[in-house]
């Protein structure tokens, strides 16, 4: 039996410990948002959050995660309005859709650690995640924006 | 005249097997029902609590997944497989009918309570550093809090005539430190509280020492690191491949968070041993661990790592990223790993920088191979963090192509044979906990 926490709310699933995070994920919760791409953490689009930090739930087993707080697409934001879901409707960063989600969430854990990316810096950490479409260039000015719109925000807390 | 010598050393001989069989033979002590709970006081079962888990009873004496305590927790020595024994109470197959005498007997000396040596996997030598209290504690914990589960204990898989087990009674006698606790009057009392811990309960040296052809300690080099359930015990010491020297605040922040940005995280067999061992321990227990580490590593409180140039070149190193079209290593870095360790200019706890981190600094890539392999569990490392492993997704050449790119992008000579260690560390036994 596999206990975690599922976007703040604490789920246990009966699977082999060697279940894929990204299997019981979207098989046992029905949580789909989260994509299947390569298999073997290569390409991004799995992508959760494992106590904040961007994990590729494809090679990831259940038992790893125990008793952690796992964040995906679906959980990131209560009304879908985290400053990357604002900027990428804005910027019509999808084309097909599919790697979103997991770029997105790797986005997040970026902007958190590196909250003034340059273009390298985003590059660097996002090079993991693959676009078959090569919405790159939007995703980088996507993520830019969610950093200026942060700021702005905390700016204004602070005035 | 030939007959007189042939007599004359076959009798030295007869009279020297008799003489050690003498000394290594050891009288059985006699069985005692079980003491209770109200033979004790509350205070002493709970400070005997906090030093088992401090000593690491239950990782070397528990089946992962299975009953505390019940032994047969595989471990993979260079002599042979060693099956643990069962230290719960239970009369039969535990120690159940075992008394303080010969608790003590079995922690101080490695005697068993039926008169057989234990062998050095048992780190009695560790144990009788410590005081009686503290080991009367330890028992009065065992005996009345952990429930006797009946469970033979397996046969080890230890050869002829290493099973011998008089012949231990010749080991100790070679390379078992038998003196008791030395205070240093040279040093302050918070240094001194940290040797009696780390010499004593949890045994640190039983990992991070080298060992003898024979598995002895080798006390002239304590502490300088050594091979250890097919992981890499690192240095403590000056001899510490880290380029950014160990200070006690970094000690203090590994030992209680699970990592050191500058160094790297407790995994493997140190993940146990920070999260179900040292953590039971109270907040100045590890400060005095610290502050008797860091003089072993030469640093003082006052070192300052943010000006380290070993820090800038590896943040400047991230920024120089070669050819990927060319470089193999590289390209499968940047795919697989680089999301969660490129750190921009800052470092930043739970975004590791590899190139700082022991692994691609010490002689030997096993640490790093075995991480990239099997990665760091939720309860290893930082808590609730994970790094998933490869060892599915990646092969041998992969992942030695990713080793060789940090080994360079480290600044060190590269590991010769890499592909062949990422295969032999991929089929050793896995560290289990």
């Amino acid at each position: 039996m596999a206990n975690f926490i599922l976007n703040g709310k604490p789920m246990s699933a009966d699977v082999e410990a060697d279940t894929p995070l990204l299997w019981v994920i979207r098989d046992e919760l029905n949580m789909t948002g989260t994509k299947f791409g390569c298999g073997i953490g290569t390409c991004g689009a799995c992508t959760v959050h494992v106590g904040g930090r961007a994990t590729r739930s494809c090679i990831t087993p259940v038992s790893s995660v125990e008793g952690a707080e796992i964040t995906t697409i679906e959980g990131l934001s209560e009304n879908g309005d985290h400053p990357l879901q604002v900027s990428w409707q804005k910027l019509q960063v999808p084309q097909c859709g599919y790697c979103q989600s997991g770029q997105i969430m790797q986005a997040a854990a970026l902007l958190k650690d590196i909250p003034n990316p340059s273009d390298a810096d985003i590059d660097a950490v996002m090079g993991g995640n693959l676009c078959r479409c090569m919405t790159y260039v939007r995703i980088r000015s996507a993520i830019h924006e969610a950093a200026n719109a942060i700021k702005e925000n905390n700016n204004e807390q602070t005035a | 005249m030939l007959k007189r010598t042939v007599y004359g050393v076959c009798g030295a001989a007869i009279l020297g097997l008799g003489l050690f069989s003498l000394y290594a033979s050891n009288p059985s002590i006699d069985p005692v029902t079980p003491p209770v709970k109200t033979d004790f006081s509350p205070q002493m079962i709970e400070q005997g609590k906090v030093l088992a888990a401090a000593g690491y009873c239950d990782t070397c004496h528990t089946q992962p997944g299975r009953k505390p305590y019940a032994g047969n927790y595989e471990m993979h020595t260079e002599f042979g497989t060693i099956y643990t024994s069962n230290i719960t109470p239970d009369l039969e197959t535990g120690i159940g009918s075992w008394s303080q005498a010969a608790f003590n007997r079995a922690m101080r000396t490695g005697v068993s309570r039926d008169g057989h040596h234990l062998l050095p996997a048992f780190p009695y030598e560790h144990f009788n550093k410590m005081t009686d209290e503290d080991i009367q504690a330890i028992y009065a914990y065992i005996m009345t809090s952990i429930p006797a589960v009946k469970q033979e204990k397996k046969d080890n898989g230890i050869p002829f005539p290493l099973n011998v087990r008089s012949l231990q009674a010749g080991w100790k006698l070679l390379f078992a430190d038998d003196k008791p606790f030395q205070a240093n009057d040279q040093k302050s009392e918070q240094w001194n509280r940290g040797a009696y811990l780390a010499e004593g309960i949890t045994h640190c040296g039983a990992c991070h020492t080298p060992r003898n052809a024979l598995g002895g300690e080798q006390y002239h080099n304590m502490y300088q690191g050594a091979a250890i359930d097919g992981w890499i015990a690192p240095s403590l010491t000056v001899t510490s491949t880290s380029p950014i020297a160990w200070r006690s605040q970094d000690f203090y922040e590994y030992l209680t968070t699970g990592n050191s940005p500058y160094h790297g995280s407790a995994a493997g067999p140190m993940a146990p041993v920070m999260h179900k061992g040292l953590s039971a321990l109270k907040e100045a227990d590890i400060r005095a661990l610290s502050v008797y580490f860091a003089d072993f590593a030469g640093t003082t409180d006052i070192s300052k790592p943010d000006v380290n140039d070993h820090l800038k070149v590896a943040f400047a190193a991230q920024h120089q990223q070669p050819d990927q079209r060319l470089n193999e290593g590289a390209r499968l870095y940047a795919t697989a790993c680089q999301a969660c360790h490129y750190s921009s200019d800052q470092l930043v706890k739970g975004r590791p920088l590899i190139t700082l981190d022991s692994s691609t600094h010490l002689d030997e890539p096993t640490n790093l191979i075995n991480v990239i392999l099997d990665g760091v569990r939720s309860d290893q490392g930082i808590s609730g963090i994970v790094m998933p492993g490869f060892r599915d997704a990646l092969s041998d050449a992969d992942i030695s192509a990713i080793a060789a790119y940090l080994r360079k992008e480290a600044g060190e000579d590269a590991w010769p044979q890499l592909q062949q260690k990422v295969a032999d560390v991929r089929h050793q036994p896995r560290f289990q906990h």
